[in-house]
């Protein structure tokens, strides 16, 4: 008896190695799967994430917020206006077409059409074809962020794009609210290529067998992409054994996760960096910078990283987070009640005054949450905060009214630097030019501003990471914003998914290179 | 008959024209649908710019006058997000929610009629204590908790069930179908029991009192004196009459499932109509959202009609309006 159960133990053991040998394929869920197929038609993390598996970016970021070389070999700066782009030789798109400057030069030329992009490429005045396999990127004036805009050129195959579909529409038309040809078929150099897709439902995606990359470790086949939306039901989908790879971690699953000796959790600090505001044309109490320092100190925010964020962020005292080229390392959180109470009788407000708050409750972390405790908090200084929390879709109308005097904003930086931090939360408000956007603070001052546009046309390094602290420095000191913390990021996935060396803080995992046992 | 079937499709009509005429209304309350479509740092001019594409800045009664002359032609327009008409979009969701649905109801036939006749027939005993009490708890427990217990004793604790979507479905002609397949079937279970968790104690109480009413009725002691046997009176002649308020209640019952859908489908991540108008809302795809609250009328009209024929079936004493007396 005993020797029929070991064969049937073998047999099933056998079974399984023959099966896991075969395919292997990663179920991944996110809490939403890509909107579109289309990489220009929106500008946003999950659309970012899948461009990184179905294309390839001419150099991506590295862990340590380098470049590394993909599609672009190597890069020279020939003068400050002009970068020459090296292509790699020998790239195949998913359709067989190769890849040479010509997509690349289509694909240029499609960024600056799309609503989303075209900011972000309004620097540059254009792309020059030197050989099949060289570029120039030209920009008006002298632009130190020519390589972080090369993240977000993912060439696509222009022969395959041009013509028309069946309904007589171009292919390559782009459009963000119509059912294009393009926003249904992919062809990229990436290292999958979608097989099926069911929007909201699922997502399908097999090995590219022409990928360039023979260098890459990935050993994933096929990935089977879920949308998950509700946290718990993801938690619950990775625990079960239902998926393999989720992200994002909820804050508050996280020691139950770490805990389960099945599942590995990666996490690390984020860039997204969520402030309040503190309307100055609304509140002239807000003009005084003692009344907005008091506010500053009188908030704790390490104890609402500890607490609320059960310390799943990093406390802020500034925009940029380490390794921005703003960043200054001296900036600490500086929650001190006494000081605030100094202040704000200082500034002669020492009995107070009431104001009015909004945030957001399904946008950020756990965003109601720190609303309260900071309303909370400002009572110690007798300052009473009337609150109003509401879901995303109906705050983003009422911030751009400004309709509270103290309003709640995350940003992410899409240029990975200092500099957008500022052009949009803390530049003088001008429609014209659309720098501060969404300063609803409508704090403004000139220095500042001065700063931020000499960086942009400084390539020099060290020179304009020294202008970009500067800012960082007199945005502290005068207490422009009140900095609250950086999210962090958090993923998890099953013991034998060795997620570490992919996943990066610009949350896109690499998943071409994902090795699974 | 048809006077009555003719009278009730007008009465759709208008309910239709309602609801229409109520959601386009509050779609300025429901937010901005250019957030969720564009990137952060587009402009304010960049955005007004696609407003005046889609139709979002004209008036109130110009949009509305658009929209209705395309609906008469079944056209509710495109949901922003799907890229693809509305109307469509929700009809592929349909059998996913019309199969959670019929799985909840399945569930809630079964027990709740022999729980109630039982419970009935058998007012003292600790069975009857015992079910009256838990139908207390299951009435109080949200539904989304309830699911949520459900996926951590079974999907990750017991590991027998699968913890969210529909699994493996086949297609028959446009109906999405997961009753085939076992995956299918397995994956149904949990969100069927999170479903029916909220009706199922109200129709055991229901069932309960009103069988426990009708046997005190002069028709059943006459039974009983007649001498005829106990299954006899219970089952036929009892519970015939206790069925029929049943009925009224779970025809109505049907359209509030529908509703509780939007819980148990976000839940479970189940592909259906509840989830999708959830994701709407959140999207502010509003088009969409105002198609979804036409076709739930749509449907609670429809199961009134039914529920009002099968009751003059069942009691021919029921005249339907407008029938020939």
């Amino acid at each position: 008896m005993k020797k029929i159960l070991t064969l049937a133990a073998f047999v099933i053991l056998g079974l399984s190695i023959t099966m896991t040998a075969g395919a292997k394929t990663l179920r991944l869920a996110y809490d939403a799967d890509p909107v579109t197929l289309d990489p220009h038609e929106q500008l946003s993390g999950g659309m970012l994430q899948f461009s990184h598996m179905v294309f390839d970016p001419l150099v991506r970021w590295d862990k340590k917020m380098g470049f590394e070389p993909r599609l672009a070999e190597s890069w020279k700066r020939l003068d400050p206006h002009t970068v020459r782009f090296n292509l790699r030789k020998g790239v195949k798109f998913h359709s067989g077409n190769a890849l040479s400057a010509d997509d690349v030069l289509w694909t240029f030329d499609r960024l600056k059409q799309s609503p989303d992009f075209k900011g972000l490429f309004a620097p540059f005045k254009e792309m020059k074809k030197v050989d099949d396999h060289t570029i120039d990127l030209v920009t008006n004036d002298p632009y130190p962020l020519v390589l972080h805009m090369a993240t977000y050129i993912f060439p696509m195959d222009s022969k395959f794009y041009s013509g028309n579909d069946e309904k007589g529409n171009p292919k390559a038309m782009l459009k963000k609210h119509g059912d294009t040809y393009a926003s249904t078929h992919a062809s990229g150099t990436g290292p999958y290529i979608v097989t099926e897709r069911q929007q909201g439902v699922r997502v399908d995606f097999d090995r590219f067998g022409g990928y360039w990359d023979k260098k890459s470790p990935g050993n994933v086949d096929k990935i089977v992409l879920t949308p998950i939306k509700e946290s718990p039901t993801r938690v619950a989908a990775l625990l079960s054994g239902d998926v393999d790879f989720i992200a994002p971690v909820p804050p508050a699953d996280l020691p139950r996760i770490s805990k389960d000796p099945n599942v590995n959790l990666v996490s690390m600090g984020g860039t997204r960096i969520i402030t309040f505001q503190l309307n100055q044309e609304r509140r002239s109490e807000f003009k005084d910078p003692r009344v907005r320092q008091a506010i500053v100190y009188a908030i704790n925010n390490e104890g609402i990283v500890k607490k609320i964020m059960k310390g799943f962020a990093t406390a802020a005292a500034q925009q940029s987070p380490v390794g921005y080229a703003g960043h200054v390392e001296a900036l600490k959180p500086r929650y001190d009640l006494n000081k605030a109470k100094q202040l704000m009788k200082e500034a002669g407000y020492e009995k107070g005054f009431s104001v009015t708050m909004m945030a957001p409750n399904n946008r950020y972390v756990n965003d109601a949450k720190i609303a309260e405790a900071v309303a909370s908090m400002l009572s110690r200084i007798n300052i009473k905060v009337d609150l109003k929390t509401m879901p995303k879709a109906q705050y983003w109308p009422k911030f751009d009214e400004r309709a509270a005097d103290i309003m709640m904003i995350g940003w992410h930086s899409d240029t990975e630097d200092s500099a957008n931090f500022t052009e949009f939360l803390t530049m003088c408000p001008n429609t014209e030019t659309g720098y501060g956007q969404y300063n609803s603070g409508n704090y403004c001052n000139k220095e500042i501003d001065a700063l931020i546009l000499a960086s942009q046309g400084e390539t020099d390094e060290a020179r304009r990471a020294a202008m970009l602290q500067q800012v960082e420095q007199m945005l502290h000191d005068q207490a422009a914003f009140v900095p609250l913390h950086w999210q962090n990021l958090a993923w998890a996935a099953r013991k034998g998914i060795n997620i570490e060396p992919v996943v990066n803080v610009m949350n896109f995992p690499y998943l071409g290179d994902l090795v699974m046992d | 008959m048809i006077a009555f079937l003719v009278r009730r499709f007008g009465q759709a009509l208008v309910v239709m024209f309602v609801i229409s005429l109520i959601s386009f209304s509050i779609q300025d309350n429901l937010g901005d649908p250019l957030r969720e479509m564009v990137g952060q740092s587009v402009s304010e001019a960049e955005r007004q710019a696609l407003r005046d594409e889609m139709g979002l800045n004209d008036p109130f009664l110009v949009q509305y006058w658009r929209f209705l002359k395309k609906a008469v032609r079944g056209d509710l327009g495109d949901s922003y997000f799907f890229k693809k008409p509305a109307l469509d979009v929700i009809l592929e969701k349909f059998p996913a929610t019309m199969e959670l649905v019929i799985g909840a109801t399945l569930i809630i036939l079964f027990l709740s009629i022999p729980i109630g006749v039982y419970c009935a027939i058998n007012p003292r005993s600790w069975f009857t204590k015992l079910m009256m009490g838990m139908s207390i708890v299951g009435i109080s427990i949200p539904v989304f908790l309830t699911a949520i217990m459900l996926i951590y004793l079974f999907s990750i604790g017991l590991g027998w069930l699968p913890s969210f979507g529909r699994g493996e479905t086949t297609m028959i002609g446009f109906w999405e179908t997961g009753f085939l397949t076992r995956d299918g079937l397995l994956h149904l279970i949990l969100p069927s029991i999170a479903l029916s968790s909220i009706m199922l104690p109200l129709f055991i109480r229901l069932i309960r009192s009103e069988m426990m009413e009708v046997l005190e009725q002069d028709y059943i002691r006459f039974a009983w004196a007649k001498g005829l046997s106990r299954t006899r009176i219970w089952f036929l002649h009892a519970l015939k009459n206790t069925l029929l308020p049943v009925i009224t209640v779970g025809g109505v019952q049907i359209g509030t499932m529908i509703a509780y859908t939007i819980l148990t489908e976000t839940v479970f991540q189940w592909p259906g109509m509840g989830f999708l108008f959830l994701e709407a809302v959140n999207r502010v795809d509003t088009p969409l959202i105002i198609a979804y609250l036409i076709v739930v009328g749509v449907i609670f009209v429809i199961t009134n009609t039914l529920v009002d024929l099968i009751y003059g079936l069942v009691n021919p004493t029921v005249r339907l309006a407008g029938g020939q007396a």
